[in-house]
């Protein structure tokens, strides 16, 4: 082994314990839908944009997203700048605590661990140049239930003794202004949504307790659905003819308890909706906790468009 | 064929497009399942990529609609309804001789299979009966979802169709073949479902999803061929009894 191959073997990051669930992440599979193969990438895409620019990466390039921590662990090999953003997860760099939302310099030997959710749900953990992962059908992104993406190519979770190693070293250090970074939500938070067609399906009365009471997020949720439990939603269609599902698409099977459909939704599916999340809404819930108390709100295709793009405007 | 055509050009003049999300719309061109329908939805889906171009994200058509889901920094909402408006119209249909037709060899055997006495009770014929019937038709391909490579296929004979299981199978092998109401299909890989399982196929449907290139396209017919366990072998089919039963 060349002296260089050998330098380049040492470089890298050990997985020493796992919590209950760190992925491989990137923006997504995107042109695949009508293969049935899912989208996947980072739920909060705003915070995971945050962590690559703070390294001044391509704002896709794959990241780890850590739910809940859970004394999830990492021994580095060599000196590395991670970023990180997103939920406050009680990360701490050899015992001390880390501040979210920022870069860090990693020792050799120094260890890192995510202890549990103070605020937020997913923490998103940058790399310099992004992770090594392999590709398929265009994405990183780490599905389990498709066995696509991940270190292992199973899309299967870290696990203890995978080792992580990242394309280059951090092309920017950079510090996000006071205000501007991600944002966890906290209980009554708003959530727009774009009504669809089928909304006129639904009852007069289930229409007015959609948008005017809060609906809590139930602990039945993860990276497919989020189900929000509130009053029975009714209406003459149970259900529909399969089609095709965006992100966000608030469906509701016959208990009349909204599911928010998220990256790794089935591609096609047959309950009448309400209609879909924004983009930016979807990241808000993707943070949402159990119990959190989250309000639909109506907005415009229009105005939800208006307001992504202007999201974007932040890291340009 | 002339008939279908013409019954499908009078349904077609109602075409509506509906938003389905802040950057996703729902083109809807039939209320009912038919496999007429597919010379129309694979047309609609030819002529909407090259009407978005670099704009479409992804487009998703199913037995009855196609969702387009297009880039908002390149295209407004209200552009997008006109460039979909534009482009549909004056829509005809594909020849759906086009699709191709796909030869299935399945190993139909109760230990990979374990609703085929179920099924053929039902149906107040024998396991073998079924097994003919099974295969006795060109199922056409209706839409790809659930999983990599899945195609919903039908229409299965009305003395077959069997309701999905009360209790949905947390684990059902990759290749299992099953039937849900008049609709048939092929797991691509290992996956939680509720389909009754009559037998099993070696044919690697994810792999071909994987690289992009499904083995089965909105349209195609498949035809199921009944093979012995020592062909199903030979192939290097995967004879491991189904774990669970219902």
């Amino acid at each position: 082994m060349s002296h260089a191959a050998m330098n380049e073997a040492r470089k890298g990051m050990l997985v020493k314990q796992v919590g209950p669930l760190a992925l491989i992440q990137d923006a997504g599979r995107f042109g695949v839908g009508h293969l049935g193969v899912t989208q996947g990438g980072a739920a909060d895409w705003i915070s995971f944009r945050w962590a690559n620019w703070l390294l001044g990466n391509s704002l896709n390039s794959a990241a780890l997203e850590i739910v809940m921590g859970g004394g999830l662990s990492f021994e580095t090999e060599s000196e590395v700048r991670l970023a990180l953003t997103g939920a406050d997860l009680d990360a701490q760099l050899d015992g001390k605590p880390l501040a979210p939302n920022s870069s860090f310099k990693l020792l050799p030997g120094q260890r890192l661990v995510f202890r549990q959710p103070r605020q937020g749900l997913r923490a998103y953990l940058a790399f310099p140049g992004g992770l090594n992962a392999p590709e398929v059908l265009g994405s990183r992104a780490c599905t389990a239930r498709e066995q696509i993406g991940g270190l292992h190519e199973d899309g299967k979770p870290l696990k203890v003794g995978d080792r992580l190693t990242w394309k280059g070293t951090a092309p920017a250090v950079r510090r996000i202004v006071e205000g501007q970074g991600p944002r966890m939500p906290a209980s009554g938070c708003h959530l727009p949504i774009v009504l669809g067609s089928q909304i006129a399906s639904f009852s007069g009365h289930s229409l007015f307790q959609a948008f005017n009471q809060p609906w809590t997020v139930d602990n039945r949720a993860d990276r497919m659905g989020v189900r929000l439990t509130g009053p029975g939603l009714h209406g003459s269609l149970t259900g529909i003819i399969s089609e095709g599902i965006p992100l966000g698409a608030v469906q509701i099977p016959p208990d009349g308890q909204p599911i928010v459909l998220m990256n790794d939704r089935q591609t096609i599916g047959g309950y009448p909706r309400l209609g879909a999340l924004t983009a930016i809404a979807c990241a808000t819930l993707s943070q949402c906790l159990p119990g959190t108390e989250v309000w639909l709100t109506p907005v415009s295709a229009s105005q939800a468009q208006d307001d992504y793009r202007d999201q974007l405007k932040v890291w340009s | 064929m002339k008939a279908l055509i013409g019954r499908n050009a009078e349904r077609n003049t109602n075409v509506r497009v509906e938003t389905a999300a802040m950057d996703a719309l729902m083109v809807r061109l039939f209320n009912t399942i038919d496999e007429t329908n597919m010379a129309w939805v694979i047309a609609a889906d030819q002529t909407l990529r090259k009407a978005f171009g670099a704009a479409l994200i992804d487009l998703v058509p199913s037995y009855t609609t196609l969702l387009v889901h297009y880039d908002c920094q390149q295209v407004t909402h209200t552009n997008a309804l006109q460039l979909i408006h534009k482009a549909l119209s004056g829509l005809t249909p594909v020849d759906t001789q086009a699709g191709e037709l796909h030869d299935i060899p399945v190993w139909y055997d109760e230990s990979v299979g374990p609703e085929l006495p179920m099924v053929a009770k039902r149906a107040g014929i024998s396991v073998d009966e079924l097994i003919k019937q099974h295969c006795n038709h060109d199922y056409c391909v209706f839409a790809l979802g659930f999983a990599p490579g899945y195609g919903f296929m039908g229409l299965v004979d009305e003395a077959l169709a069997t309701p999905r299981l009360k209790t949905p199978r947390r684990k059902v092998a990759a290749g299992s073949v099953g039937i849900a109401d008049r609709q048939t299909a092929i797991y691509p890989l290992l996956s939680p479902g509720g389909w009754n399982i009559l037998g099993r196929t070696n044919v690697p449907l994810f792999e071909y999803a994987k690289r992009g290139d499904p083995l089965f396209r909105p349209g195609d017919k498949v035809r199921f061929r009944a093979i012995s366990r020592a062909e199903f072998e030979a192939d290097g089919g995967d004879t491991t009894p189904m774990e669970e039963r219902p």
